[in-house]
């Protein structure tokens, strides 16, 4: 079994809120009255949550209370969560920038965390004297530094500019430059904050690897991040945070779906509000009205099996009589991109239809193949030159399981893909 | 379980530990302190002319109003030395002392958005800034030893000089003492900021940079020998002039003085840079 690398105990901390100035002085004299009479702190309020939205009479809020975990050696463990859930000030804690108010934190080797990339780059400095500068804030030795310097400038692709100072450097040199120093001298322990985000996509290509490769070294990642593509792919477990709490630890799938399903659910089905952001072109003829999903016993559910077929029945209101009206339905990813589309434009005959002026109602049954995970359905009405007269996005989300209708297992730990597509495949010894 | 188990190599707690200076973890890094240096020295003067040069105009000019106004305006004694040997010889160790307490000081408020991204000793940058300033010192030195020739005060060395190295190392040590002293206040109150630059232009008026110590006399004296500069300047003069007082009871007492105001303010300072980056 792979030893502990990281053990976190109960960890919580405690900010000030508002501004420290003016009766910091007061505050500082009665904490410390208190404690010398061994009291406990009076400018704590016990038991509050981090709520931003809730307005409280308290001063202090918890960023982070009663957070316990362990990461395995080798393990890429993913950090989720909205903003304000607490990861950063876990990460802060976990790099030793500040100190817990509570609980423990224990580590095994070295760490070095990424949290922003380029922070210790001095701008006036060359590319190579940053390296050899970062490396060393790291914790790194001169020689460690050496031995790897011609593999940092090959991974950062800036072999032409090591010479000159980083402030001439374009903002993705830049980038490269230091997550390449980042990930080849980052000790046993590296902590990844949200550093995808910037680079070209060839470049997060090769992060993403680079990564992988360092948990195929023994090394720990801790990687936080908004890209759920990304922790997928990275991380076999995740823990998912919330208001300062930890909210759910286990296999990333279940994570991400959990932290999709609480968090930026757009919205179940049913009748679609007037308010509800539409994108179209021609507003006058038709108006969607509701979106309801079905499945195969027709009971309203937006849960599915694994391979079980989605029924959609969808309304709308013609205002002015139209012949060249077409369905569009799509299902996106959480990271909104186009999964697929299902449209009257396939059928064989009847591609455009004409409708008058009344209520239409379209009913769609879709063979889906989708892995397990969450999906948002896409709704576009519009003519064939592809004018929408009404288009609903994200106005539904729908679960795929990860067992079938006979009780079959999805048979991966987490989702590879997002797609399966049925095929016969033979085999023959040659 | 073996023992290896139970080996944790970085434990945190919400408690610092309460006797530690800090000083192993810091000969961890002592690579990243060179490299600091390094970068003090080199990013200060890239993309100008004169480069390094600019290390020896400050001190000559300052010296050259001091002559001007003290010298030859207000004809202040200067122990029967040249005045712009004088002043110069006072301005060497004490612009050293006042940089360094400045740069020092702002250690923390600073560097908040380096500290607040990684953990690395922090000690580590203000003792790089202390190593960067006695480079920048033993240039400014040289400027010093060619005035003396010039003078033709060449012959007034004697052995005391030889111990000119010690007095920079205890001015060095009230230096980061007094700075990170500071720089660890002021991450709550950043009123002392606004003090340390006024504050360090009063206590020159209290060392023997502009009035030699041998001219003043009771309560004067000992205002002038409470600043535990004075006995370092006139050691100072005393060594290349052959003017000056050289005592070492005076010199004991800077050393104590620097040594106890460093472990405290060390103590101090390791407690605080755990935490301060709630407050700064």
């Amino acid at each position: 079994m792979a030893k502990t690398v990281i053990q976190v105990e109960q960890v919580g901390k405690l900010y000030r809120l508002g501004q420290v100035g003016a009766g910091t002085l007061a505050q500082d004299m009665s904490r410390m009255i208190a404690r010398m009479r061994g009291q406990e702190d009076p400018t704590l309020k016990l038991g509050e949550t981090n709520d931003r939205t809730a307005k409280s009479n308290s001063d202090y809020a918890w960023a982070l209370r009663d957070v316990s975990f362990e990461v395995k050696e080798g393990e890429v463990l993913g950090i989720v969560g909205r903003n304000g859930a607490g990861k950063s000030t876990l990460l802060k804690l976990l790099s030793r920038v500040t100190l817990p108010t509570e609980g423990n934190i224990r580590m095994r080797g070295r760490m070095a965390s990424l949290l922003e990339v380029g922070t210790g780059f001095h701008p006036e400095l060359t590319g190579r004297e940053n390296v050899f500068l970062n490396g060393a804030i790291m914790g790194m030795r001169k020689y460690e530094i050496k031995k790897l310097f011609d593999e940092i400038v090959d991974f950062a692709g800036v072999e032409r500019y090591i010479d000159t100072p980083v402030k001439r450097y374009s903002s993705g040199m830049y980038v490269r430059l230091a997550f390449a120093v980042a990930a080849h001298l980052s000790p046993e322990i590296m902590i990844i904050d949200e550093v995808l985000a910037v680079g070209d996509a060839e470049f997060q290509r090769k992060c993403l690897g680079k990564m992988e490769d360092a948990a195929g070294n023994g090394r720990t990642v801790l990687f936080v991040s908004h890209n759920m593509a990304a922790v997928r792919r990275l991380c076999q477990r995740s823990l998912l945070l919330e208001k300062g709490g930890l909210r759910m630890e286990g296999p990333t799938g279940d994570v991400v779906n959990e932290y999709l399903r609480g968090g930026a659910a757009t919205g179940t089905f049913g009748i679609i509000p007037d308010a509800y952001p539409r994108n179209s072109y021609n507003k006058d003829c038709i108006r969607l009205t509701s979106i309801h999903a079905y499945n195969q016993e027709a009971a309203s559910t937006t849960v599915f099996k694994y391979h079980e077929a989605l029924k959609l029945v969808i309304d709308a209101d013609v205002l002015k009589p139209c012949d060249d009206v077409v369905l569009n339905i799509s299902l996106m990813n959480d990271n909104d991109e186009r999964l697929s589309l299902t449209s009257t434009m396939d059928r064989q005959e009847n591609q455009k239809i004409s409708v008058q002026p009344g209520r239409i109602r379209f009913e769609a049954i879709l063979e889906q193949r989708l892995l397990p995970g969450i999906y948002t359905v896409c709704v576009d009405i519009m003519n064939d030159k592809g004018y929408a007269y009404d288009s609903v996005q994200g106005f539904g989300q729908v679960s795929v399981e990860s067992f079938g209708e006979h009780g079959e297992k999805y048979p991966w730990a987490r989702p590879i893909g997002w797609v399966n597509i049925p095929a016969t495949i033979n085999v023959q010894m040659l | 379980m073996s023992k290896n188990d139970e080996y944790w190599d970085i434990e945190i707690g919400p408690k610092p530990r309460l006797f530690s200076l800090g000083l192993r973890e810091v000969w961890n890094y002592r690579d990243l302190l060179l490299l600091l240096v390094r970068r003090d020295v080199v990013a200060m003067y890239k993309q100008t002319i004169l480069g390094p040069i600019w290390f020896f105009i400050q001190p000559l000019l300052t010296t050259v109003v001091f002559t001007l106004i003290f010298g030859n305006l207000a004809k202040l004694s200067t122990n029967g030395i040249p005045p712009f040997l004088f002043y110069l010889s006072g301005q060497i160790l004490w612009l050293f002392f006042a940089e360094n307490v400045q740069k020092t000081s702002g250690t923390f408020v600073g560097n908040a958005t380096l500290f607040g991204k990684v953990y690395f000793p922090r000690l580590v940058v203000p003792m790089a800034a202390i190593a960067a300033g006695s480079l920048k010192l033993v240039i400014q030195f040289l400027v010093f030893i060619v005035a003396l020739f010039i003078y033709g005060y060449a012959s007034y060395i004697n052995w005391t000089a030889a111990l000119f190295p010690l007095w920079i190392i205890i001015a060095g040590m009230i230096a980061l003492g007094a700075g990170i002293l500071i720089s660890s206040l002021t991450t709550r109150y950043r009123d002392l900021m606004f003090l340390v630059g006024v504050g360090l232009q009063l206590l020159m008026y209290v060392s023997p940079v502009i009035w030699p110590l041998s001219q003043t006399s009771g309560w004067s004296k000992y205002l002038l020998l409470s600043n535990p500069m004075t006995p370092l300047i006139e050691a100072f003069r005393f060594g290349f002039t052959g003017q000056g007082v050289f005592n070492w009871l005076y010199l004991a007492y800077s050393f104590a003085f620097g040594f106890l105001l460093l472990i405290a303010a060390m103590w101090n300072f390791q407690r605080v840079e755990k935490r301060f980056m709630d407050t700064v």
